[in-house]
């Protein structure tokens, strides 16, 4: 008798084996808890140090977005679009779930590796810590935005729209958090692609229409870069949040059914392709 | 190539280890730093993927009711063992089967060091599965079995050496391991508390846990072990008697007395 079939004649399971896709969610699912935990003391933790603490959830993002708005605004000058502050407020925030998903979901698993090797949960708690964290760290921006729409805009600009945005909202998260679980796999596999985030960061930044809109750049509907941005699913989240809250901007429908379809496959695609290398995260190389 | 195993047929095994092999790959430049201060310019200084092989071949079968130590000296592959055995780095080759999850709980677990202690007993209670409110209500319990008293507040950096493996230790037993590994945590910890984390042990040993214990302690080992395993370079060097298995080994190293 092999030691394979005596130690399953005992009821014996392999350690170490990935269970199979339908546990490995339950059991995720079962330790939500330690997720929701994790992502706001991981909050706390990164501003333990300073002064102002979560404070910074706020003022880093409003600062970021400010700088912008003086610089391109003074650049694009009569090609800047119109409603300039609240088109780029809800650029900048909205961006900035994205790109605090993508770059913090690529780490997920290389910067808590201490977590890793010592506790086995399902690892895919990690990366949907990441986007939980970012997630409470939106919601203090948001009052920000709400507070400048109205300054900007006056109280008339309170509308049913801005219920929209949870909905909206929602399906962000599942796009972003099918984008962390991809980044975090490729990142244990390839430890140099953390040095290419900012770079992609950069490119997606410029290709989003942050601070600029599409139709005054490129006048010719025809030019393919114009095309090629449209198929962004950020840009189409931005313009879909503007559409909702800033005036002068209308909501395209069609805009939904691709971020529906890019964020649910996404997320599925991440999902199976986290999953499968679940045995490996603890490996040190 | 599955390697035969003794079989005692009357008795239950809760963890077989058969033909484990453990390959680390290390992206590293192959030279000294000291040489090649002479030449050898920007573009020689390759890294390469170079090969550790810390297991190898290593089989063995553990019976219910067993409380083992294991043995070696640094550097021997005996926490690469037990982090296998926890799941937490897979094997190259061959395979590990057990009866339940063990648990490790070994010196380089960090959790947030950024962190409170008591925070640091909410999160890793959560991550072994207990539910808010159950963990909620033994934070107290934990933080005193650690020994921690008004440092619970206090982030986790500004801790000794010897109070966050306290930490560790107590959040890892709170709960009932059906097989709780235990690696060299306990040598950072004063006596005091050694004392309490042995007999802490020895219950969980008694609730029909099995206990693996990697110390360099052979008196520790001797006070709560019935089996020693003897690994020396990533090979299973001796296995049986904690004294026969702990004399050998004391021979070996060339030490006479027991501590």
């Amino acid at each position: 008798m092999s030691s394979e079939q005596y130690a399953l004649s005992h009821g014996l399971k392999k350690v170490g084996a990935r269970p199979t896709l339908f546990k490995y969610i339950r059991e995720a699912f079962s330790r939500i808890d330690f997720a929701y935990t994790l992502a706001s003391y991981g909050n706390e933790a990164t501003n333990a140090k300073s002064r102002l603490g979560s404070w910074w959830n706020i003022l880093l993002p409003t600062i970021q977005a400010s700088t912008y708005g003086l610089i391109f605004g003074l650049i694009l000058g009569a090609s800047k679009p119109d409603n300039f502050l609240p088109f780029l407020f809800t650029g900048v925030f909205l961006f900035g779930f994205f790109q605090g998903s993508f770059t913090n979901g690529a780490s997920s698993i290389v910067n808590r590796s201490g977590l890793v090797r010592s506790l086995s949960f399902p690892r895919v708690l990690l990366p949907l810590s990441v986007i939980i964290s970012q997630a409470i760290a939106l919601i203090p921006q948001l009052l920000v935005l709400a507070v400048l729409l109205v300054v900007v805009q006056g109280f008339g600009s309170i509308t049913f729209g801005w219920l929209m945005m949870v909905p909206l909202l929602a399906v962000m998260f599942i796009f972003n958090f099918g984008v962390a679980m991809v980044m975090a796999r490729i990142t244990v596999h390839v430890q140099d692609l953390s040095k290419l985030v900012p770079f992609f960061n950069r490119v997606l930044f410029y290709v989003s229409g942050v601070f600029f809109s599409l139709e005054k750049i490129f006048t010719d509907p025809d030019n393919i870069w114009g095309k090629l941005i449209q198929f962004n699913p950020i840009f189409d989240f931005l313009n879909l949040a503007r559409g909702y809250l800033v005036h002068g901007y209308s909501v395209r429908p069609e805009e939904w059914i691709s971020i529906l379809i890019w964020s649910f496959g996404l997320a599925i695609f991440g999902l199976v392709f986290f999953w499968s290398a679940e045995e490996r995260y603890g490996r040190e190389d | 190539m599955a390697a035969k195993t003794k079989i005692a047929p009357e008795r239950k095994p809760v963890v077989v280890v058969d033909n484990a092999h453990i390959v680390y790959k290390v992206l590293a430049s192959g030279r000294r730093a000291t040489r090649g201060l002479l030449g050898g310019g920007l573009l020689s200084k390759k890294m390469e993927v170079r090969e550790v092989h810390a297991i190898k071949g290593v089989t063995f079968t553990i019976y219910e009711g067993e409380s083992v130590g294991i043995i070696g000296s640094n550097g021997s592959g005996k926490s690469s063992l037990m982090r296998s055995l926890a799941g937490l780095t897979p094997l190259s080759q061959g395979a590990i089967y057990s009866f339940a999850r063990p648990t490790l709980l070994g010196v380089g677990a960090v959790l947030l060091p950024d962190l409170s202690g008591e925070k640091n007993i909410l999160l890793g209670g959560l991550a072994m599965g207990f539910d808010k409110q159950e963990i909620n209500s033994r934070v107290d319990s934990i933080a005193d079995f650690a020994g921690l008293q008004e440092f619970v507040t206090y982030p986790m950096r500004t801790y000794s050496s010897g109070m966050s493996a306290r930490l560790r230790f107590a959040i890892a037993a709170a709960k009932d391991h059906d097989i709780l590994i235990i690696d060299e945590a306990l040598a950072v910890g004063d006596q005091e508390f050694r004392n309490r984390a042995e007999a802490r042990m020895r219950e969980l040993h008694r609730n029909a846990g099995t206990v693996f214990l990697v110390s360099h302690s052979m008196k520790s080992i001797l006070d709560t072990c019935n089996r020693v395993i003897w690994i020396e370079k990533g090979e299973l060097r001796m296995d049986g008697e904690p004294k026969k298995v702990i004399s050998a080994y004391n021979k070996f190293v060339g030490t006479t007395t027991i501590d």
